[in-house]
């Protein structure tokens, strides 16, 4: 356990100390929700309805964003080909970067939720469906990233090609977690969606570190 | 500072070993082996394929044909193999010690305390200092300290004097030889004949 | 296992060396293409002239004898694109790099075609090119899924290093297209209460399955001449490409 701590602790303690980034990714998807009224019309009826999906697609396109800096510092100056003689296997390393991740990314989002839910005319029953909707969800993007990150970290240029690959695999749980806030016109369906949200996080976190472990595994030969 | 615990004893042979980057074979037919308190020098031009042996020895790059093993390593057990390589894996935003102190729980202890460790490469006072203000040399030196904290019988060393001094050439040959004397072994590609015991140190010629 | 490995004389060597591969199988590219090409006349005959209009649809409904069979291909080669990445990852066989990377503009071709199809079709029937329905939601996901794996292809300069990782890439996708389906699946009917048209209707008289099975093989044929002659370019591009890196090589030294 102590290997796994220390790289969350590490990871945390360096983003703490270079500073924005993380801060730069929630100013990112607070834009994102400020913008769309601009786009949109600032009608509050028809914000209120469409606010689940915004502030999905906020945290879904704040969450690619920041995917590169996953693996590619660590890979950069050689931290992680030392990490593979580490005392833990690399599926675990991945695992311990994904928590660190979410908790430098996701969270910091989640909690500024509030901001986007008070712009967007959300009401209290929605806001609070949607930050359990966003605390279910986005690990698994954060999971399904670290396979992007991982496949791409030894191209130059990966950044730009990771968020495309990773896109089409993340469709079902922006699904999910729109869902799990509101449904269409049927019965109300956001109790189920918000399960298999759960689902589909649950088998992301589990399968996705061992793709990208995989992938960081064959980078060099 | 010796290494006092000796190492399992563990013998690297390799049998008709052939290594390739990409699809180019650099080296081939290479037969060796390197007992417990020997070293072994990889020789050669830039290009000969020594950065590429390590690695293949390593394990990121598994071998174009031919084997190697590390005799009497236990599979299951705890990794057994350093590499201090060209890349420092020094983050410039941690303290020495914290950067030290990583490692350690990454790697698991049972070697030198990190600070015994930094005085050891002679960093020790500048413990408490930021990463990003060491000179390229001295974070050469924070690199190998890494190697202090975690004993292991294995270590692979790419140009291990490169940007040292010659006071670091020599303490670089220092901790080599405590590490030969505690039973481990070494693979060192390096230009520069390193001052160790002529007696322990086989020398393998690349790219000829 | 490079390009110009000494040629063995087992049958495993015969596929897994690409020259050797390239020489057996160019044999079959011929024999192949007849057959692709006597399909097609037999299948587009009966299309055209051998079976009836839909009662409802008219004539339209032939657009389903192009639609159907690129349908299927678009899921069958990515089928053989997931056999192929497992042949990469567990054998490390390099005719199955080759392989997966000749399927993947054919894959995104013949998905391409199936959403433009339906969207012809689409027009008559529904009385949009575009309707948001299950099936070709999930086709359009499968389409980005395609092109994403073109661009990691591309954006490696090594080719030979990048197999294996595009192949771990190939097997995530092939994992998550069932999820994606079943979530597109969901998300439409919970949108669209009233089914929309849909393909699988209770019966399809003989008349129009048996041209609807020439021209799935017609289709599938034609996808595996072209795979072949895709794997048999991409064989050779590598081969110019090591022999070029030689003789660089040699002029340096």
């Amino acid at each position: 356990m102590k290997p796994f701590a220390a790289i969350i602790a590490r990871d945390v303690r360096l983003a703490l100390r270079s500073g924005g980034d993380w801060l730069t990714l929630v100013l990112f998807f607070v834009m994102v929700g400020i913008v769309v009224p601009f786009a949109i019309g600032p009608d509050r009826e028809l914000l209120a309805r469409l606010s689940p999906g915004i502030v999905w697609i906020a945290a879904f396109l704040s969450s690619l964003l920041g995917l590169d800096r996953l693996f590619r510092a660590d890979h950069e100056d050689g931290t992680l080909l030392l990490l593979r003689a580490a005392d833990l296997p690399m599926s675990l390393v991945v695992l311990a970067k994904v928590i660190a991740h979410w908790l430098l990314t996701a969270l910091p989002l989640i909690a500024a939720t509030p901001l986007l839910a008070v712009m967007l005319a959300m009401d209290m029953a929605t806001f609070l469906k949607a930050v359990l909707s966003l605390l279910v969800g986005t690990p698994a993007l954060v999971a399904l990233g670290a396979v992007g990150a991982a496949v791409t970290v030894t191209i130059r240029r990966g950044g730009l090609i990771a968020p495309v690959l990773i896109l089409p695999l993340a469709i079902p749980v922006l699904i999910f977690g729109v869902g799990a806030i509101s449904t269409g016109p049927g019965p109300d369906q956001s109790g189920t969606a918000l399960l298999l949200l759960a689902a589909i996080s649950l088998i992301v976190a589990a399968l996705s570190p061992l793709a990208a472990a995989l992938a960081i595994n064959s980078s060099e030969d | 500072m010796t290494l006092r615990q000796g190492f399992p004893p563990l013998t690297l042979t390799a049998t008709g070993l052939a290594c390739r980057r990409g699809e180019r074979v650099l080296v081939e037919g290479l037969d060796f082996a390197v007992e417990p308190g020997r070293a072994l020098l990889l020789k050669g031009p830039n290009g000969a394929g020594k950065t590429t042996l390590l690695m293949t020895l390593y394990g990121a790059i598994r071998p174009a044909a031919g084997a190697y093993a590390f005799e009497g390593a236990d599979p299951d057990g705890p990794p057994f193999l350093h590499l201090f390589g060209h890349q420092s894996a020094v983050k410039p935003r941690l303290s020495l010690i914290e950067n030290l102190s990583f490692w350690l729980s990454v790697n698991g202890s049972g070697g030198l305390d990190p600070h015994a460790a930094l005085d050891a490469v002679g960093l020790g006072p500048l413990a408490r200092l930021d990463a990003g203000y060491l000179s390229a040399g001295q974070t050469r030196r924070l690199s190998l300290a890494r190697l202090l904290v975690t004993p292991r019988p294995v270590w692979l060393l790419d140009e291990p004097t490169a940007a040292l001094d010659t006071q670091g050439e020599a303490m670089v040959a220092r901790l080599i030889e405590a590490h030969l004397d505690a039973g481990g072994i070494a693979v060192a590609a390096t230009h520069l004949p390193l001052p160790i015991g002529a007696a322990r140190v086989a020398e393998l010629r690349l790219g000829s | 296992m490079s390009i110009e490995s000494a040629p063995g004389e087992n049958w495993w060597t015969r596929i897994a060396h690409p020259g050797q591969f390239v020489a057996w199988s160019r044999r079959l590219v011929l024999p192949l293409s007849i057959a692709t090409v006597l399909l097609f006349a037999l299948g587009l005959w009966f299309a055209f002239f051998n079976s009836p209009p839909d009662y409802q649809m008219g004539d339209t409904v032939r657009i389903m004898y192009v639609h159907v069979p690129t349908a299927w291909l678009s899921q069958f080669v990515y089928g053989v694109m997931a056999v192929s990445a497992i042949g990469t990852l567990v054998w490390r066989h390099p005719m199955a790099d080759v392989s997966m990377k000749a399927a993947a503009p054919l894959g995104a071709t013949f998905t391409a075609l199936a959403l433009y199809t339906g969207a012809l079709w689409g027009r008559p029937t529904w009385g949009t090119f575009w309707e948001w329905d299950g099936r070709m939601t999930s086709t359009l996901v499968l389409l980005l899924i395609y092109l994403g794996i073109i661009a990691l292809w591309r954006a490696f300069d090594d080719q030979l290093r990048a197999a294996r990782i595009v192949a771990i890439f190939t097997l995530v996708g092939a994992v998550n297209i069932p999820i994606i389906k079943f979530s597109v699946d969901w998300w439409a009917t919970l949108h669209q209460p009233a089914s929309v048209f849909r393909l699988d209707g209770p019966t399809m008289p003989p008349s129009i399955l048996t041209p609807l099975f020439i021209m799935v093989f017609a289709f599938t044929f034609l996808f595996l001449v072209l795979h072949l002659i895709g794997m048999h370019t991409e064989v050779r591009r590598r081969r110019v490409a090591s022999l070029e890196r030689r003789l660089a090589q040699k002029g340096a030294a």
